[in-house]
């Protein structure tokens, strides 16, 4: 308590002294930095977290990236390429691999990026990812040669080792000072050097509203042009500062007035009001969008039973649940393939049962099924419009097939916690709640959503050993060709178990004010190569 | 002094009790900020880990002995989230509200006081129905939607005021500071004039029809003196309560003005707390705030002294 009065009274004494000694300009209209270029955005998120491992929330991915650096990364074809890495080496039989770092990487401290900062950064990695968690399991050894290479000796095959270290999203394998690295990967790191092309400036943070970044004139771009998380990370603008707003009206009106220059996450129903305005374009910069989840509770009833989860998915139809959430049929397609349409891993197999949207044909099946009339609870996150409206239209979908339904409205707070229960539904327990992937987590099996290991899966639980086989095989599958097979199994095994309902690909708009060029297409937000 | 003193001894019982209430509260009710923290994706297993590391899988008793020694040593705790201390969260929001809070305060007061004031010497006439029917209006606009009528206006269409934001005096010109408190305290103000105005209006009308304000006119005094001299001095007791009372909402209740103006204050702080479940948080402000309430209160109660020397303690 008395450090804050403390702190109060040192801002009132300064200001007032600042204010007399000022006279004059004190009624001036200079902002600090006026002849710095600033980036003003609204981000996605509140930045909760600084640690990027230490969670897996999008904001604090987007936030390493503006700070952080990989050794890998996706270009805008999903294609690996080094970034950190300069070039690297594999044997004939895929076991023994070795990476060299490009000339003139250094830590935001002026410090040289070396191998064992890497080898250090992969391994806290690798212990919190599922990728990483596969790929350490496969690791005999990550040895740092020297300050510029290092080398992975691996105990079994694993084909998807740059995939994994150059993945896009969460957890991204961010690099980070050896002693950063060093931190507990369950506990939060305190030390924000990074090597990214922006750097953090703790001082200027206040959670719940504004995170600064300023241009890191020690980073050494590559070459090549900037593609998706891939290519030469050029910092335009001097500043980049987000500007949390809890409120989607009045960041839309800041926008509108120039006070901010970038929207990251409009609701899909400003985007009108936006458009109209000639100063700002609103336009979709995700080509993967989010694919909307509908998760059964495999392990309660009604749900534990296969031909129950199948007469649910029959009664629902994703343009019901697109127009209901998204509206604007301009942000969302229909995408019957469990990865998302467009994507490599994306298939037809199995798909028909996500198609039949017949109210009889469900009700019939559900009969046949045996339901006894067992309340179905849906968890309905009234925090987050999209996700409140999917639950109500599962819910009308499948009373008219004949379930009984309870809806409980939650914060999303409440519904993350409650989600992790397996008890019974007297004791807490659910069968249905509602989530979406962004596009960029779900492009083959090796995401958890795809899980059929009932101990270690996500919430839901589903068992399903064809498809856990298939999902272990994909880690050492060495081909393309060989890739979507097992894709294919997977996909087979999600959809004839239904495991969840997918109920399409949306679309979230940026808007931007006219003045910002230069936008990276991608699944993640990118804030190197604007200019403004 | 020796009432001062009584009445600061007797806030740390209801400083302990607030804390025991509010920690056991918050942890009978739903929701873990491990899986908040964990994000979206993570497994059950991820989730329990965090758990763990926060110390948040202790039983409750344990939870409870360690703040309480926390607390003990002036610590306020840390959030679980930003890993920041409490009282350093609370010391970049205090202001913003603290300048909200006064800028509102003395629109009020400089509005509210004449207006009640007037309407109870018009009492009956359309002065005094004109002060009601606004009074009712002020109470019925909900903030939220005055707030983006004058956003539209003086800001989107007149643009003479941001539409958001807030620019510390201490760091950025008072020019800004003007001009971004402005729309903000406006719209807050507004219910807060419509609740002293009426209570201004009754307390004077109860005071002009006391002896001492008649036999006052007998001797001659002007309707102005004996406003300003004997109604206003008489009438002020239950408006400094209501003055106060209003202070101390303020500070911790102002999350949708904070909202819709996108000010960094206390009120948004709670709301976000409270969402994220971040309990170290929630605690620590919680307790502040009861701290607030009880130090307003207290002043409140030693300016009836100054305001009524038939009032002693």
């Amino acid at each position: 308590m008395f450090n804050i009065l403390t702190n109060v009274r040192g801002r009132i004494v300064g200001g007032l002294t600042a204010l007399l000694m000022g006279g004059m300009s004190v009624f001036s209209f200079a902002h600090a930095g006026g002849h710095e270029s600033v980036l003003r955005v609204i981000p996605h998120a509140d930045l909760k977290n600084l640690d990027p491992i230490w969670t897996t929330a999008y904001i604090s991915r987007n936030h390493g990236y503006l700070i952080y650096d990989t050794l890998f990364a996706m270009d805008s074809d999903f294609n690996v390429q080094p970034q950190m890495v300069d070039t690297y080496t594999k044997s004939d039989d895929g076991m023994n691999w070795s990476f060299t770092l490009r000339d003139g990487l250094t830590w935001h401290n002026g410090d040289a990026v070396t191998a064992a900062d890497c080898v250090a950064s992969l391994a806290r990695w690798g212990k919190r990812d599922g990728m990483g968690q596969a790929l350490m399991t496969a690791m005999g050894s990550m040895t740092a040669v020297d300050d510029k290479t290092f080398t992975f000796e691996l105990a079994k095959p694993f084909g998807l080792v740059l995939e994994s270290i150059g993945k896009i999203s969460s957890n991204v394998p961010f690099m980070m000072p050896a002693s950063v690295a060093a931190t507990d990967a369950f506990e939060q790191i305190t030390d924000f050097t990074g090597s990214g092309p922006f750097m953090f400036s703790k001082d200027d943070w206040v959670p719940g509203s504004t995170v600064e970044y300023t241009k890191f004139e020690g980073y050494n771009p590559r070459s090549e042009p900037a593609s998706a998380a891939a290519g030469g990370k050029l910092a335009l603008v001097d500043k980049v500062i987000w500007t949390y707003f809890p409120d989607q009206m009045t960041a839309m009106n800041a926008l509108q007035t120039g006070e901010v220059d970038f929207f990251e996450s409009p609701a899909n129903d400003l985007a009108p009001l936006m458009s109209a305005n000639p100063d700002i374009t609103v336009e979709v910069n995700d080509p993967l969008g989010n694919i909307g989840f509908l998760r059964f509770n495999h392990v309660l009833p009604p749900f534990d039973n296969v031909e129950i989860r199948r007469a649910a998915l029959m009664a629902v139809k994703q343009e019901d649940y697109l127009a209901a959430a998204v509206g604007d049929q301009a942000y969302w397609s229909t995408c019957y393939s469990v990865f998302p349409c467009g994507t490599p891993m994306a298939s037809d197999i199995a798909n028909d049962i996500i198609q039949v949207a017949d109210t009889g044909k469900a009700k019939a099946a559900l009969t046949a099924a045996g339901y006894d009339g067992t309340p179905v609870i849906i968890m309905q996150p009234t925090d987050i419009p999209v996700l409140s409206n999917f639950s109500l239209v599962t819910a009308q979908k499948l009373r008219e097939a004949g379930f009984t339904v309870e809806v409980q409205a939650m914060d999303w707070s409440t519904l993350t916690s409650r989600r992790a229960k397996r008890d019974p539904v007297s004791e807490g327990g659910w069968n249905i709640f509602h989530t979406w992937w962004i596009g960029a987590d779900i492009m083959n099996p090796t995401s958890i959503a795809f899980s059929g290991n009932p101990d270690a899966g996500w919430f839901g639980w589903p068992t399903d050993p064809v498809s856990e086989a298939a999902r272990t095989k994909f880690f050492v599958a060495g081909s393309l060709a060989e890739q979507q097979e097992l894709s294919s199994i997977v996909q087979n095994q999600a959809w004839t178990n239904a495991f969840s309902g997918h109920l399409g690909q949306f679309f979230s708009p940026v808007a931007y004010r006219n003045n910002v060029k230069g936008l990276i297409k991608s699944p993640v937000q990118f804030f190197w190569n604007i200019s403004k | 002094m020796f009432y001062v003193i009584k009445r600061i001894l007797a806030t740390i019982p209801v400083m302990v009790v607030v804390a025991l209430f509010v920690f056991c509260i918050i942890r009978l009710g739903p929701g873990d900020p491990a899986s908040v923290i964990a994000g979206d994706y993570a497994t059950a297993e991820d989730i329990q880990e965090i758990r763990i590391k926060l110390g948040l899988a202790d039983p409750i008793p344990v939870q409870m002995g360690k703040w309480f020694v926390q607390l003990a040593s002036g610590d306020l705790g840390k959030s679980y989230h930003s890993n920041m201390q409490v009282t350093k969260l609370i010391s970049q929001r205090l202001e913003p509200t603290l300048l909200l809070a006064a800028t509102t305060i003395i629109l009020t007061i400089l509005v509210a006081v004449p207006l009640g004031t007037l309407a109870a010497y018009k009492a009956g006439s359309w002065v005094d129905k004109f002060v009601m029917v606004f009074s009712v209006a002020g109470f019925s606009i909900p903030v939220f939607v005055l707030g983006y009528i004058l956003v539209y206006i003086f800001a989107m269409e007149l643009r003479w005021l941001p539409v958001q934001g807030y620019r510390s005096p201490f760091d950025d010109s008072f020019l800004q500071f003007v001009k971004h408190i402005t729309m903000p305290a406006v719209t807050l103000s507004v219910i807060y004039i419509a609740l002293i105005s009426r209570m201004t209006r009754a307390s004077v009308v109860e005071v002009l029809n006391e002896d001492y304000v008649r036999t006052a006119r007998a001797k001659g005094q002007s309707e102005f003196k004996i406003l300003l001299r004997h109604a206003l001095p008489n009438a002020a007791v239950p408006i400094v309560t209501v003055l106060g009372i209003s202070i101390a909402l303020m500070i911790g209740g102002v999350v949708v003005t904070e909202s819709v103006y996108n000010i960094p204050g206390l009120g948004r702080l709670v709301l976000d707390a409270v969402l994220s479940r971040d309990y170290g948080v929630i605690q620590g402000l919680i307790l502040f705030f009861s701290f607030i309430y009880i130090f307003i209160n207290l002043l409140i109660d030693l300016s009836y002294t100054l305001i009524d020397p038939r009032i002693r303690y």
